[in-house]
C-alpha cells in the first residue's frame, strides 16, 4: 500500500509498504498520477490499477491515494484517508498544503503513528495525537534555544 | 511562509525549502540543490565534528531533496549515527531517513540492526516504538532474520505498554508477510489470540490484523480466535454509539475493528452452532442498521457504516450457508444499485458478482437484471461499467442468456477499448455455455467478429470452428451464414478465416443453391485473398485444395490460381510451399487418394473451452467461477458438451496448420524425466513428462466428476433403520477438547477405542465400501452402577446433512454396570464433506446427567477406492490437475520416527493405492485413488516426500476438487 499526495503532478509525500525498487517506484508514481489526475469529479473513488485497487480522494489542492489489494475493504480505506487528513488538520490547525511541504517530517511522523506496515495501528484520534504531542514535548525539552544567527551558521 | 508550528527547530531547513519554492525554473532549482548538496557534503567531510543537531538538520535536508525526486548517494552513515543519539528528535529523524531511503544495503543494515537492537532492549517505549517502525518500514529479510524471534516476545510480555504491543503486532505482521518462514509459530500464538479480549481497542485492532494474516496459513493454530472474534464483534455492534468513546467514528462504533474482525472470520468456515447463533445475530444487526435512518448526514458516517456492512456481506457470501442472510444481503445490495453515490453502486455491483454464484441467492440476483443492464448503458464511469459487465456475466444462466448476450454485444459497439477483449471473451463463453440451438451460437460469434473483429482472439474463432466441426446439425447453417457474412464489402480478416475454414469443410452443404454454387463460393473467398495477411492466405490455400476435392468442377480454376507466379514463387516460404504441394497433390493424386487426404476433419476432442482458460489467465484463478463452480447445470454437459470442466494443458491446434491432417501426430509420451533422482525433494512432476491428451480416453473419466455407478449394495440392505434422531444442533454441547486428536487416530484405521474415561468406554469397528459404510459402536459401562436414559445420537453440523447420511438404530436406554451395548450405524456418503458428524452421548449416572460430544471417525478418505496405474498414466493425470487450486501442499516436521514400513501401512490405511516405480526417488511414496460419493467421484493423487536428514516431510495432494485436496492434505499430514 502506498500513500501519496499529488498536486499538479507534484508528489508531496509517499510511503511504501512493500519492497519496491527506486526505479519501479518512480514508474508507478508517474503512472498512478496520470490515472488519478485524469479522473473527473463525481466518478467513483475506486479504480482497478495493475493488480491493485486504488482508493483516492481529493482534498482542496491535494489528492490522497492508497493502493490496496483485491480483497481489502474500499470504503474503510476511504475513511482511513479521511482520518489521516483529520489528524493533520488537528495537529497543524486547518492544515493546508504548505504545512505539509514545510513540515514534511511531521506529516511522516503522524502517518507512522497512524499506520504501520500498511495496517492501521490505532484509529483513535486522541491516541495518535497524544503520541505525537509527547514526541514534541521530548523535542522541546532537549533542544536549547538557538539564535537565528547561530542557526544560519554566522555565530 | 506559513507559521511553522509546534516543536520546530530547524530554521535552516525552512529557509532551504523556501528557497526551493522561490526558484523560478527547474534549472534554478537544480542549481540551488547542488549548492546545498555541496555544502552538506563539506560539512560531513569537514574536520570539525558536527553536533547532533546539525547532523539532524542536514540529514533532514537530504531527505527533502530525495523526496523532490533527486538521487542521494551520501549521508547514510550520518543518519545511522543519529540512531544511537540519546536525543529523541535526532533518533527520530535518523529512523525516518533510514526507513525512506534504505532498501537493503547489507553493510549498513548490520549497523542499523545494532541500533535497533539497543533501542528494543532500552525498555523506553518511545524508542522501542521507533525501532519497531523502522523494522516494519524496511522489512527486509536481514531484519526478519535478526528480529523475527524477538518481536513475539515483546508482543506477549506482560509488562509491555499498549502502544508498544500495537507496534510489535504490526511489525511482526510485516515480517511475516515478507519472510513467513522466519517467523516461528510457538507458545506465543495462543497469547496473541487472547489479545482479542484486550481492554485497549487499539491493541485489539492491531492484533486482529496480525491474527488474520497468520490464520490464513495456520488455521488450526488460531482457530480459537473465532469465538473470541465473534464475542468481540457482538459487543461492538450492540454498543451504543458513545460507548467506545474515541473509537466511535462518526457515530459508527469501531468500524475499523469491525471490518477486521469480519475479515478474520472469513478465514474459517461457519463456526459451531453456539457461536454461530451469536454471529448470525451480529450479522442481522448490521443488516438492520443499514435500514435505520442515518445518524449523521456526513458522508463519513455512511461510508464507515457501509464499510462494515459490505464486509458483513462478504462474510455471509463466504459462509454461503444461511439462505435468509444471503437473500437479505442481496436485497440490500439491490438498493445500493440505484444509490446516488457512485461508490456504493460500484461496490454493490462488485459484491453482487460473488452473490450470483451462490445457489441460494442466484435467483435473487437475477431479479436486478434490468438495473444492471441500465448501468452498463448509462454509467459515466468506465470502472462502474466494467463491474456491471462482470455482474451480467456472473448472473447469466440459460433463462436470460439471450438477453444478456445481446446487451453485451450492443455494449461492445461503444465499449472502452481497454475492456473490449474481455467482453468479447465473455460473450463467446456465454454464447457457447448457454446455447440451446447452435445457430444462435454461430450468429453470436459472427456478430462478435463483425462488431469487434480486432478484439476477437484466436481462441474465440478456433472455438467456433471446433464446435461447428463437432456438430453436424449446425454445419449447414454455419456455411450459409458465413457465406452471407462474407458478402459484406469490408469484412474483418477473422471473418475471412472462419469463412474460409467453414466453407472448405462444409461448403458442399450450400452448393445446391445456385446463389452459392461452388464457383460463387470460390470467387467470393478469392476476392478477399489479396487483402489478407500471410496466415490467412495460407489458410485460404488449404480451403482451395479442399474445394478441389469437394467440387471437382473448380479444379481448373483453382489450379490456375495455385500455378500463378504470385503463388508458386511467393516470397513467403509457407505460401510457396503450400502452393507447390497442393498443386502437385491435385495433379498426381487419384480422386480416391485425394478424397482420403482431404476428408472432412474429424471431431475435435472435447475439453475445456480454450476461451475459458484464456479468461481465467486474464483475470486470475476464480474468474470463470460463476461458470464452472457451484450451480453447474446438470443438463448443460450433454447439450453443450464442449465445455468440459476438466482442465487441459493442450494448446488449441491451429486450423491453418492442421487443416490437411498431414502434420505428424503428437509424439508418443516421453518417459518421465528421471533427472535429479538423487536430489531428495526435486519435483519431477513439474517436468515435461506428460504428453498432451489426445481426447477422451477411458482413463480421462478418472478425473472428471462422473455419474456414479449404481451402488452395489443398495440401502435396502440396511434392515429396518431407525431414522437418525437429530436433536438439533443447539441441544448438544461442543465436542470435547480431545475430539480432534481422537479423530486423528482413526484416519488411517477403522477399529479401536474411540474414547475412554472412568465411566464409559466407546469402541469402534467399521468397514467401508464404495460410498457406503457400516460402523459398530460399543458402549461399555465401566462402573458397577446402571446408566439410565442412555441415548447416543449422531448430529450433522452445518451442511453435513446434505453430504453424509447416517442412520442409527436406537439402543436400550439402560446399560447395566459392567455391561456393553452395541449400536449399528449405516453411513452413505452423498458428496464430498469436510467436517465429521458428531456423536453425542447422554445418560444419567447415579442421578447426575452426563453429556459427551465426540467426533465420529468418519472422514472423507474412508470412501477411498485405491487405484493402480502405471507411471505414465500417473504423470499424465498429475499434469492434468495442475491448476493451483487443485493442489494442496504441506511441509511439516515428523512427529513420529520416520519408518518406511509404518508410512506405507498408514498410506494404505488412508485408502489410496501405493504405486511403486513411479517416483524416480525410491524414498518417496506415491498414491492414487478415487473418492466415491453418491453425487460424484473425486480422483486423488498424492505424493509424500520424506527428508530423513531434516526430519521433515513434504506432502502434495492433487484432486479434481479444490476443498478435497486441502482437506485430505490436512488429514494425512497429521499422521506422520
Amino acid at each position: 500500500m502506498s500513500l501519496g499526495n499529488i498536486r499538479q503532478g507534484k508528489l508531496r509525500l509517499q510511503k511504501w509498504y512493500l519492497a519496491t525498487s527506486d526505479k519501479e517506484r518512480k514508474k508507478m508514481v508517474r503512472e498512478l498520477m496520470q490515472v488519478v489526475l485524469a479522473r473527473k469529479p463525481k466518478m467513483c473513488s475506486f479504480l482497478e490499477w495493475r493488480d491493485l485497487k486504488v482508493v483516492y480522494k481529493r482534498y482542496a489542492s491535494l489528492y490522497f491515494c492508497c493502493a490496496i489489494e483485491g480483497q481489502d475493504n474500499e470504503l474503510i480505506t476511504l475513511e482511513l484517508i479521511h482520518r489521516y487528513v483529520e489528524l493533520l488538520d488537528k495537529y497543524f490547525g486547518s492544515v493546508c498544503e504548505l504545512d505539509i511541504i514545510f513540515n514534511f517530517e511531521k506529516a511522516y511522523f503522524i502517518l507512522d503513528e497512524f499506520l504501520m506496515g500498511g495496517d492501521v495501528q490505532d484509529t483513535s484520534k486522541k491516541s495518535v495525537l497524544k503520541a505525537i504531542e509527547q514526541a514534541d514535548l521530548l523535542q522541546e525539552e532537549d533542544e536549547s534555544p538557538r539564535s537565528v544567527l547561530e542557526e544560519m551558521g554566522l555565530a | 511562509m506559513p507559521a511553522v508550528s509546534k516543536g520546530d527547530g530547524m530554521r535552516g531547513l525552512a529557509v532551504f525549502i523556501s528557497d526551493i519554492r522561490n526558484c523560478k525554473s527547474k534549472e534554478a532549482e537544480i542549481k540551488r540543490i547542488n549548492k546545498e548538496l555541496a555544502n552538506i557534503r563539506s560539512k560531513f567531510k569537514g574536520d570539525k565534528a558536527l553536533d547532533g543537531y546539525s547532523k539532524k538538520k542536514y540529514v533532514c535536508k537530504l531527505l527533502f531533496i530525495f523526496l523532490l525526486g533527486h538521487d542521494i548517494d551520501f549521508g547514510h552513515m550520518e543518519a545511522v549515527n543519529l540512531l544511537s543519539s540519546n536525543r529523541y528528535t535526532e533518533k527520530q529523524i535518523g529512523y525516518l531517513f533510514i526507513s525512506v531511503l534504505v532498501n537493503s544495503n547489507s553493510e549498513l543494515i548490520r549497523l542499523i540492526n545494532n541500533a535497533i537492537k539497543n533501542d528494543l532492549a532500552s525498555r523506553n517505549p518511545t524508542f522501542m516504538g521507533l525501532a519497531l517502525h523502522c523494522i516494519a518500514s524496511v522489512g527486509s529479510r536481514e531484519m526478519a532474520e535478526a528480529f523475527a524471534g524477538e518481536i513475539p516476545k515483546v508482543l506477549v510480555a506482560g509488562d509491555t505498554m499498549d502502544s508498544v504491543k500495537q507496534s510489535a503486532a504490526l511489525c511482526l505482521l510485516r515480517l511475516y508477510r515478507t519472510s513467513p518462514d522466519l517467523v516461528p509459530m510457538g507458545d506465543w500464538t495462543s497469547r496473541v489470540v487472547h489479545l482479542l479480549n484486550d481492554q485497549h481497542l487499539g491493541v485489539v485492532t492491531a492484533a486482529t490484523s496480525l491474527i488474520t494474516t497468520l490464520a490464513q496459513k495456520n488455521p488450526e493454530e488460531f482457530k480459537t480466535s473465532v469465538s473470541l472474534a465473534v464475542s468481540r464483534l457482538s459487543r461492538i455492534v450492540t454498543s451504543a454509539s458513545t460507548d467506545l468513546q474515541d473509537y466511535t467514528y462518526y457515530f459508527v462504533p469501531a468500524p475499523w475493528l469491525s471490518v477486521k474482525l469480519l475479515r478474520l472470520l472469513q478465514c474459517y468456515p461457519p463456526p459451531d452452532p453456539a457461536v454461530r447463533g451469536r454471529l448470525t445475530e451480529c450479522l442481522e444487526t448490521i443488516l438492520n442498521k443499514a435500514q435505520e435512518p442515518p445518524k449523521s448526514k456526513k458522508v463519513q458516517h455512511s461510508n464507515a457504516k457501509n464499510a462494515v456492512l459490505f464486509e458483513a456481506i462478504s462474510l455471509i457470501i463466504h459462509h454461503d450457508s444461511e439462505p435468509n442472510l444471503l437473500v437479505r444481503a442481496c436485497n440490500q445490495l439491490g438498493q445500493f444499485l440505484q444509490h446516488r453515490e457512485t461508490n456504493l453502486r460500484y461496490l454493490a455491483l462488485e459484491s453482487m458478482c460473488t452473490l450470483a454464484s451462490s445457489e441460494f441467492s442466484h435467483e435473487a440476483v437475477k431479479t436486478h437484471i434490468d438495473t444492471v443492464i441500465n448501468a452498463l448503458k448509462t454509467e459515466r464511469d468506465v470502472s462502474v461499467r466494467q463491474r456491471a459487465a462482470d455482474l451480467l456475466y456472473a448472473m447469466c444462466d440459460r433463462s436470460n442468456a439471450k438477453q444478456i448476450v445481446s446487451e453485451m454485444l450492443r455494449y461492445l459497439e461503444t465499449a472502452d477499448y481497454a475492456i473490449r477483449e474481455e467482453i468479447v471473451l465473455k460473450v463467446a463463453i456465454l454464447a457457447e455455455k448457454y446455447a440451446v440451438d447452435y445457430s444462435w451460437y454461430v450468429d453470436t460469434i459472427l456478430n462478435l467478429i463483425r462488431i469487434a473483429g480486432d478484439y476477437v482472439s484466436e481462441e474465440v474463432w478456433y472455438r467456433v470452428l471446433q464446435i461447428v466441426t463437432n456438430r453436424d446439425d449446425v454445419q449447414g447453417y454455419a456455411a450459409k451464414t458465413v457465406f452471407e457474412a462474407l458478402q459484406a464489402p469490408a469484412c474483418h480478416e477473422n471473418m475471412v478465416k472462419v469463412g474460409g475454414y467453414i466453407l472448405g469443410e462444409f461448403g458442399n452443404l450450400i452448393a445446391g443453391d445456385p446463389r452459392s454454387s461452388p464457383p460463387v463460393q470460390f470467387s467470393l473467398l478469392h476476392s478477399k485473398f489479396h487483402l489478407c495477411s500471410v496466415a490467412t492466405r495460407a489458410l485460404l490455400l488449404s480451403t482451395y485444395i479442399k474445394f478441389i476435392n469437394l467440387f471437382p468442377e473448380t479444379k481448373a480454376t483453382i489450379q490456375a490460381v495455385l500455378r500463378a507466379g504470385s503463388q508458386l514463387r511467393n516470397a513467403d516460404v509457407e505460401l510457396q510451399q503450400r502452393a507447390v504441394e497442393y498443386l502437385t497433390l491435385s495433379s498426381v493424386a487419384s480422386t480416391d487418394v485425394l478424397a482420403t487426404v482431404l476428408e472432412e476433419m474429424p471431431p475435435f476432442p472435447e475439453r475445456e473451452s480454450s476461451i475459458l482458460a484464456k479468461l481465467k489467465r486474464k483475470k486470475g484463478p476464480g474468474a470463470g467461477s460463476a461458470l464452472d463452480d457451484g450451480r453447474r447445470d446438470p443438463s448443460s454437459n450433454d447439450i453443450n458438451g464442449g465445455v468440459e470442466p476438466t482442465p487441459s494443458t493442450v494448446s488449441t491446434p491451429s486450423p491453418s496448420a492442421d487443416l490437411l491432417g498431414l502434420r505428424a501426430a503428437p509424439p508418443p509420451a516421453a518417459p518421465p524425466a528421471s533427472a535429479g533422482a538423487g536430489n531428495l525433494l526435486v519435483d519431477v512432476f513439474d517436468g515435461p513428462a506428460a504428453q498432451p491428451s489426445l481426447g477422451p480416453t477411458p482413463e480421462e473419466a478418472f478425473l472428471s466428476e462422473l455419474e456414479p455407478p449404481a451402488p452395489e449394495s443398495p440401502m435396502a440392505l440396511l434392515a429396518d433403520p431407525a431414522p437418525a434422531a437429530d436433536p438439533g444442533p443447539e441441544d448438544i454441547g461442543p465436542p470435547i477438547p480431545e475430539a480432534d486428536e481422537l479423530l486423528n487416530k482413526f484416519v488411517c484405521k477403522n477399529n479401536g477405542v474411540l474414547f475412554e474415561n472412568q465411566l464409559l468406554q466407546i469402541g469402534v469397528k467399521s468397514e467401508f465400501r464404495q460410498n457406503l459404510g457400516r460402523m459398530y459402536l460399543f458402549y461399555g459401562n465401566k462402573t458397577s452402577v446402571q446408566f439410565q436414559n442412555f441415548s447416543p445420537t449422531v448430529v450433522h453440523p452445518g451442511d453435513l446433512q446434505t453430504q453424509l447420511a447416517v442412520q442409527t438404530k436406537r439402543v436400550a436406554a439402560q446399560v447395566d454396570g459392567g455391561a456393553q451395548v452395541q449400536q449399528v450405524l449405516n453411513i452413505e456418503c452423498l458428496r464430498d464433506f469436510l467436517t465429521p458428524p458428531l456423536l453425542s452421548v447422554r445418560f444419567r449416572y447415579g442421578g447426575t446427567p452426563q453429556a459427551l460430544t465426540l467426533k465420529l471417525p468418519v472422514t472423507i478418505n474412508k470412501f477411498f477406492q485405491p487405484t493402480e496405474m502405471a507411471a505414465q498414466d500417473f504423470f499424465q493425470r498429475w499434469k492434468q490437475l495442475s491448476l493451483p487450486q487443485q493442489e494442496a501442499q504441506k511441509i511439516f516436521k515428523a512427529n513420529h520416527p520416520m519408518d518406511a514400513e509404518v508410512t506405507k501401512a498408514k498410506l494404505l490405511g488412508f485408502g489410496s493405492a501405493l504405486l511403486d516405480n513411479v517416483d524416480p526417488n525410491p524414498e518417496n511414496f506415491v498414491g492414487a485413488g478415487i473418492i466415491q460419493t453418491k453425487a460424484l467421484q473425486v480422483g486423488c493423487l498424492l505424493r509424500l516426500e520424506p527428508n530423513a536428514q531434516a526430519q521433515m516431510y513434504r506432502l502434495t495432494l492433487r484432486t479434481s476438487k479444490e476443498p478435497v485436496s486441502r482437506h485430505l492434505c490436512e488429514l494425512l499430514a497429521q499422521q506422520f
